[in-house]
């Protein structure tokens, strides 16, 4: 992954950050901000595109809406009302929500305008039952630091977030309107990140910026990334989604590859002496030659009154198995293309023939009908009905010319593994227009000290008071700054310090936590209110802080536990002082004699024991106290 | 001096530069900080030196300016001609029936300016076929815009000139005409259309608005005006109606007789219902599809044309409250009103001490109309002695009718005969469905709490 000189080959790469923000309701209405599953009513919708100056349509939109796609939604009654299902006009702006906007600028040194115009950004995808998202401007410019690089921040916006999509069938899409309207800020860098793992360093610090608000979501789905990556000679490439921070050197490198090998790729075509011209749009009937084969794909598009399309794509035999991305090849693009704008479940191309249940004899009549010639010749195959095929290979044979400029304006969607699949086409400049049934905000004195109220104080000033206040050992203050929860350790040291040392704390996470997931353990499904549970036992003497390890293990193996039944499975509960005396005193019993032999160098052994015995139901040092003053005791008497 | 909504320095500054709206700005603030941006007029209300600009990125924002920044004109958005709506659609065949699209108020496509926010009506049949391509699926399409107004600046002499254009329409020979209009009057109007077609409609006349507004991309406007030319095209029935969405969802638009008709939400799509009758039919746009829910209506064809139009504009239209409701009634009395709608309280009832203030009115020749605030249901005089009195003291009651049917039937009316005899005669027929005299148990709505 690190042969490539990322800085040589002039990556660029952008982030634009969106997380949830807490709040007691959504950014335009007064529902929970929550996704809970239930009762919900059914709603059903067709969006229209809308017009405006000529040709300013958004193409895969019109096409959608050409076609005849509309959406299903499903309202659930307490967590989405008539704003949500665009049967009521917005009410005024979500102020707490404005107020972690403004806190977050105010600790990047942001400019805030001092008039807020909520705007309407139009998206007709059905994620939105109103056909756009409302979304605001709070600010412009300001900066954060990362390891010493000044990266500037472009602009930070408040907005709704969309409909969560769960299905799609034919041409229905269907939505849930619980997240329609969840407040999001949106923070975008300029594309100034130089490699990779700068990517993944910077949304992290920001993801922290945010997180130290104390006013954010935390969990997977509560933060997406979309990163603007492009490199010399390649394209702008937006790819959206990419929810695990993990995940952001691997998208960034994958695309890279990508940019770099569509650059490669075409430097073949024009060395085959290829042009646009030689790639032309002349469908050919295959399906009288093909109806009997033995592919079930081809089959079962005939048998369902479809016809079988083919063609010729001369002189790129071996091209369109060229890849891409690992697992991912110039054919599996033509496919999201062809998926994308003709609704095809898929294509067939040459490269991967004989397969599918297509015979190598297959392939030769294939070549044949098509005037093809085997040896350098490819051809592209489409089993649909005959309009949806026919739309599929003339937007191939498009994609396929758009190769000899190299790499395309688009929008990519994230994969699990890191690659990434065609989305759409880039949308041209924004379309946005004001919402008109909000009056602009006008940004307060008194707004602004709210904000100052909860703005992240700067980190080095953190690790001071984590140090000086709290006693935290400079290396394990570092550790803390760097951790996901950084906001919940802080809450949690700042109640229970009196009680809990905040080493003690702190290490659950940093050292505890860690640990587990280094086990291979799914750390993500321990919740605030697990962590919280267990520092407050350690705090009221209940357990022990070795505890919290066995305790916190336990969760992560079995997610619906509490931390209660978790100790009680474990049989976790804290004994008394006199409960480990007796325990302590009956391993000394067992152990006399070795004890008598070596004296203080018994002692050991014997806590080794008791431990064995007592981990995680007493503090271990009281156990190595205790043991210690029995021995010295025993010595004593026995030297008298 | 106001500037395109500045006042002030701002004003002063603005047109000394010659800075106008859509051209491009620089600010730049005593503190070095530098914005461009396009200029844009300003709409608040509120008197603050605040200038709104665009930003490149397409997000407006507003910001403070005082005398001690620099303002700089540095060129202006070049601007095409509005140009033509993209054709949704990439070919159609066209009905062979002939339907007029009358504008009356209310947008049903439209263009945005995404640099001002400013929504440009479309009404050129070219321009709404091109919009809505689907009209022409059921009918050839000709379009014309009579006003256009906010729906609650619509008055009396303004139905006349829509009745008078109405009727010049269906003269000329087409199978419907559809009347966009705002949706918050419609149902006055609608009324108002319905008695003055009363004795001759040989054509459906079908009513249509939008509770979203046309620039985006979820308004009903086109799914209500294709429903609306369906049933113009063609409805069995030759009658009045409003035709609006059914349902929450895009599924049926049902059509309304338009006398019985009400809005019954300030928001929701389906926010009209029929009241105290059934609707004339379900309307499937996408489909192609009219159900009949009520068989009894006027068959296309049925009339000729016959038209009765003008209405008094001098009539009063009261709710009954608990107070001083007989100074109100004695008021509009001395000030000469021709005839007062009272909606009274439950079976039409008014405080005991109003009935001599209507007593005063009747035998001044002012008619007094009574219909039901409680909307559902029958007007009944009879069953408590306030409404013996009131009976005894001369009102109209009428049955079942809306109390703004009432309100514009008696305007239309009063413009006929000032005879009070011939007012409560015709105030208590049936002339255009208005009312009915027997509801079944189901002819009222039911909440879902589960």
């Amino acid at each position: 992954m690190s042969k490539i000189d990322y800085k040589a080959i002039g990556l660029k790469v952008g982030l634009e950050i969106h997380q949830q923000i807490e709040s007691s309701h959504k950014l335009f209405c007064n529902c929970p901000p929550d996704l809970i599953e239930e009762e919900h009513v059914v709603l059903v919708r067709r969006l229209r595109p809308t017009r405006s100056e000529v040709g300013d349509v958004d193409p895969a939109a019109l096409f959608e809406w050409r076609r005849g796609r509309y959406y299903e939604y499903e309202s659930p009654l307490n967590t989405s009302c008539l704003v949500e299902a665009d049967e009521e006009p917005p009410h005024p702006l979500n102020r707490e929500a404005l107020v972690v906007a403004l806190a977050v600028a105010r600790s990047l040194g942001s400019y805030i305008p001092d008039e807020i115009y909520v705007m309407r950004k139009i998206v007709i995808d059905g994620s939105n039952t109103s056909g756009f998202q409302r979304t605001a401007l709070v600010a412009i410019g300001g900066a954060i630091e990362v390891n010493g690089k000044i990266i500037p921040i472009e602009t930070i916006c408040l907005e709704e977030d969309a409909a969560r999509k769960i299905g799609e069938e034919g041409l229905k899409v269907k939505y849930r309107l619980d997240r329609l309207g969840i407040p999001l800020i949106e923070l975008a860098t300029a594309p100034v990140i130089e490699s990779p793992e700068e990517a993944r360093e910077v949304a992290l610090a920001i993801g922290r910026l945010l997180r130290l608000t104390g006013r954010v979501k935390r969990g997977l789905g509560t933060i997406r990334q979309d990163l603007n990556i492009s490199i010399a000679g390649g394209a702008k490439t937006e790819i959206k989604g990419v929810q695990r921070l993990e995940l952001i050197p691997k998208v960034v490198h994958y695309e890279v590859l990508r940019q770099l090998r569509l650059i490669e790729l075409r430097r073949e075509l024009l060395k085959r002496d290829l042009s646009k011209d030689s790639i032309t749009y002349n469908p050919v009937d295959l399906t009288s030659k093909l109806a009997r084969s033995s592919s079930k794909i081809l089959r079962r598009a005939v048998e369902s009154g479809g016809v079988i399309l083919g063609i010729k794509i001369p002189k790129m035999k071996g091209l369109l198995g060229f890849e891409l991305m690992p697992g991912r090849r110039f054919g599996t693009e033509l496919a999201d293309y062809a998926r994308f704008w003709a609704g095809v479940s898929g294509i067939i191309h040459s490269d991967e023939l004989p397969g599918y249940g297509i015979t190598g004899e297959e392939v030769n009549v294939v070549y044949e009908t098509l005037n093809a010639d085997p040896s350098i010749d490819a051809f592209i195959i489409v089993a649909d009905i005959r309009e949806k095929a026919l739309k599929a290979l003339s937007t191939i044979v498009d994609r396929i010319r758009v190769a000899f400029d190299g790499v395309p304006e688009e929008t990519r969607a994230a994969n699990e593994d890191g690659t990434t699949r065609y989305m759409r086409p880039r949308p041209g400049a924004a379309r946005m227009y004001p919402e008109t049934d909000i009056p602009p905000v006008k940004v307060t004195d008194e707004l602004i000290s709210e904000a100052d109220k909860i703005k992240p104080e700067p980190l080095n000033v953190k690790l001071e008071r984590l140090i000086s206040k709290y006693g935290l050992s400079r290396e394990l203050a570092l550790e803390v700054l760097m951790d996901i929860r950084l906001d919940l350790i802080e809450s949690l040291i700042e109640k229970y310090h009196e009680r809990v040392q905040p080493s003690i704390i702190a290490s659950i996470f940093v050292v505890t936590l860690r640990g587990l997931r280094g086990k291979g353990l799914d750390i993500e499904i321990i919740t605030d209110k697990h962590l919280e549970e267990i520092v407050s036992y350690i705090a009221e003497g209940l357990i022990a802080k070795e505890a919290s390890e066995l305790i916190l293990e336990e969760i992560a193996k079995n997610p619906q536990l509490t931390v209660r039944e978790a100790i009680e499975k474990l049989g976790l509960r804290a004994v008394s002082e006199a409960e480990a005396e007796a325990v302590i005193d009956e391993i000394i019993r067992e152990y006399i004699e070795e004890v008598k032999k070596r004296g203080l160098k018994a002692t050991s052994l014997i806590i080794g024991k008791a431990m064995g015995k007592l981990r995680g139901k007493i503090d271990g040092r009281r156990v190595a106290e205790i043991a210690r003053e029995k021995i010295e005791k025993i010595i004593g008497e026995h030297k008298t | 001096m106001d500037y395109y909504g500045y006042r002030g320095f701002i004003a002063r500054i603005l047109s000394s530069l010659g800075l106008e709206p859509g051209d491009y700005v620089r600010i730049i603030k005593s503190n070095g900080l530098v914005i461009e941006g396009i200029l844009l007029p300003r709409y608040s209300l509120v008197d603050e030196p605040i200038l709104v600009v665009k930003l490149k990125n397409g997000y407006n924002i507003g910001i403070r300016v005082d005398e001690s920044d620099v303002l700089e004109k540095i060129g202006r958005v070049e601007r095409g001609s509005p140009g033509a709506p993209v054709p949704l659609a990439e070919s159609i065949e066209v009905g062979d029936k002939h339907v007029f699209i009358l504008g009356c108020g209310g947008t049903v496509a439209s263009r945005i300016d995404y640099e001002t926010g400013a929504v440009k009506p479309y009404i050129s049949p070219e321009e709404l076929t091109l919009s809505i391509p689907e009209l022409l699926k059921y009918a050839s399409i000709d379009a014309e815009q009579l006003f256009s107004i906010l729906s609650e600046d619509m008055k009396p002499w303004m139905w006349s000139k829509i009745i008078d254009e109405t009727a010049k329409i269906i003269s000329r020979g087409y199978d419907g005409i559809v009347i966009t209009h705002g949706t918050d009057t419609m149902s006055y109007t609608s009324a108002a259309l319905s008695f003055a077609f009363h004795r001759g409609l040989p054509v459906p006349v079908a009513m249509t608005g939008s509770q979203r507004s046309s620039d985006r991309p979820s308004s009903d406007a086109s799914f209500n005006l294709v429903a609306a030319t369906l049933v113009a095209s063609n409805a069995p029935f030759a009658e009045v109606t409003v035709v609006m969405h059914g349902e929450s969802s895009d599924t049926y638009a049902l059509a309304h007789r338009g006398v019985r008709i009400r809005k019954m939400h300030t928001s929701r799509r389906d926010a009209f219902h029929s009241i105290n009758a059934r609707p004339l039919a379900r309307v499937w746009p996408y489909d192609n599809r009219i159900e009949i829910l009520d068989w009894n209506f006027r068959k296309r064809g049925d009339y000729s044309l016959a038209v009765d139009n003008g209405f008094d504009e001098k009539v009063a239209y009261i709710k009954h409250y608990p107070g001083p409701i007989a100074e109100i009634i004695d008021i509009l009395v001395d000030k000469g009103f021709h005839g007062i709608v009272i909606e009274g309280t439950g079976f039409g009832h008014v405080s005991s001490d109003a009935i001599e203030s209507i007593r005063r009115a009747v035998e001044s020749g002012v008619p007094v109309v009574v219909a039901s605030q409680t909307l559902f249901g029958r007007v009944n005089l009879n069953v408590y002695s306030t409404g013996r009195k009131m009976l005894e003291a001369g009102v109209i009651p009428v049955e079942d009718m809306l109390p703004e049917v009432a309100y514009v039937k008696l305007s239309w009316v009063l413009a006929r005969t000032r005879d009070l005899k011939d007012v409560r005669v015709m105030m208590q027929a049936n002339i255009a469905g208005e009312m009915s005299l027997r509801h079944d148990l189901n002819l009222y709505p039911r909440w879902v709490y589960e």
